[in-house]
């Protein structure tokens, strides 16, 4: 098998050169798809039965929480594959999506807890979904506070790897949290193994919403990648090359 | 596939929800706006702060590494 593609992961100037044609067309796709499910969601998709029009906080909601649930296996592979392979990119990458992720973590709680206001009369209750969503919010503070921590570059790495791995424990408790405590969260609407719990007019916008959330974060995680292999390798003849503008493969984003 | 309210009066009360949804999406694309800028002019700012750098190093070698 031939493992020439694994070993070129792990040079960030490849990744920086490969991702730099890529950055405009997922600019475009990302907030392309971003502006079309959220039209169709506030104004097209029709009215909730039960929740009215507050439901549409559904279509930012449910999205980012599939992300921000993502992100967080992504920066705890990332760092595995740092810490067994000693590869220098995997270890930027996880770095990256620590912010991201708490981003995302913070647009969850807050459209959660805006949302629960209409719905249960309260904006927080300390039920499963919300605590260990919560607890994944801290966890991705630890880890930028971790990489902020150490003098040594190669001890925040690893540090942060190893917290980050501890951590993933907390993901299958966030998802089945619904079912194990259920108090006010209601169980999940959208689900591998069964028929979607939502009419189809509304699932659409949704799915659209889902797919550029995907794109969206790709492109974050890409570009504080980018940001990030600059930062490490300003050392690097490329880097020079890049900053004094001799022209080179790769500068756009 | 139609719009769902009669007026842009309507679209924006959303039913006396409005505060609760517009709230909600204003949070969001702040956040996802700040998020697609700020590596772009994180970026930028490095290799601006690297040019000046390299262009000092190269006007006293002899401070330089």
């Amino acid at each position: 098998m031939n493992w020439q593609w694994f070993h070129r992961l792990g040079s960030p100037r490849w990744f920086y050169e490969k991702t730099d044609a890529w950055v405009p067309w997922l600019v475009i796709l990302a907030w392309g798809l971003l502006l079309v499910g959220t039209v169709w969601g506030l104004g097209f998709a029709p009215m909730d039965a039960k929740q009215k029009d507050s439901y549409r906080i559904i279509y930012v909601h449910v999205p980012v929480a599939f992300i921000s649930m993502a992100c967080y296996y992504i920066m705890a592979i990332a760092g595995a594959v740092g810490l067994i392979w000693k590869m220098k990119l995997p270890y930027m990458v996880m770095k990256s999506a620590a912010p991201i992720g708490f981003a995302f973590t913070i647009i969850v709680l807050a459209t959660g807890s805006i949302w629960g206001r209409p719905t249960w009369g309260t904006w927080w209750e300390w039920d499963g979904r919300m605590t260990s969503y919560l607890v994944l919010s801290f966890l991705y503070l630890g880890i930028i506070a971790l990489q902020n921590a150490f003098q040594s570059r190669d001890t925040a790495d690893k540090a942060s790897a190893i917290l980050a791995l501890v951590g993933t424990v907390n993901i299958p408790i966030i998802y089945k949290s619904v079912d194990w405590w259920y108090t006010l969260h209601q169980p999940a609407s959208l689900n591998l193994t069964s028929a979607p719990k939502i009419h189809i007019s509304m699932l659409y916008p949704l799915f659209t919403m889902i797919a550029a959330s995907y794109i969206f974060f790709t492109l974050v995680l890409i570009l504080y990648t980018r940001a990030e292999i600059l930062r490490r390798e300003s050392k690097t003849q490329w880097v020079k090359d890049l900053a004094s503008g001799v022209p080179s493969k790769g500068d756009k984003a | 596939m139609k719009f769902q309210f009669d007026s842009v009066d309507a679209f924006l009360k959303m039913g006396g929800h409005g505060a609760f949804v517009w709230a909600s999406y204003v949070i969001v694309y702040a956040i996802l706006i700040y998020l697609t800028l700020a590596p772009v002019l994180s970026k930028k700012t490095f290799l601006k702060q690297q040019k000046k750098l390299l262009h000092l190093q190269k006007k006293s070698p002899e401070n330089s590494q």
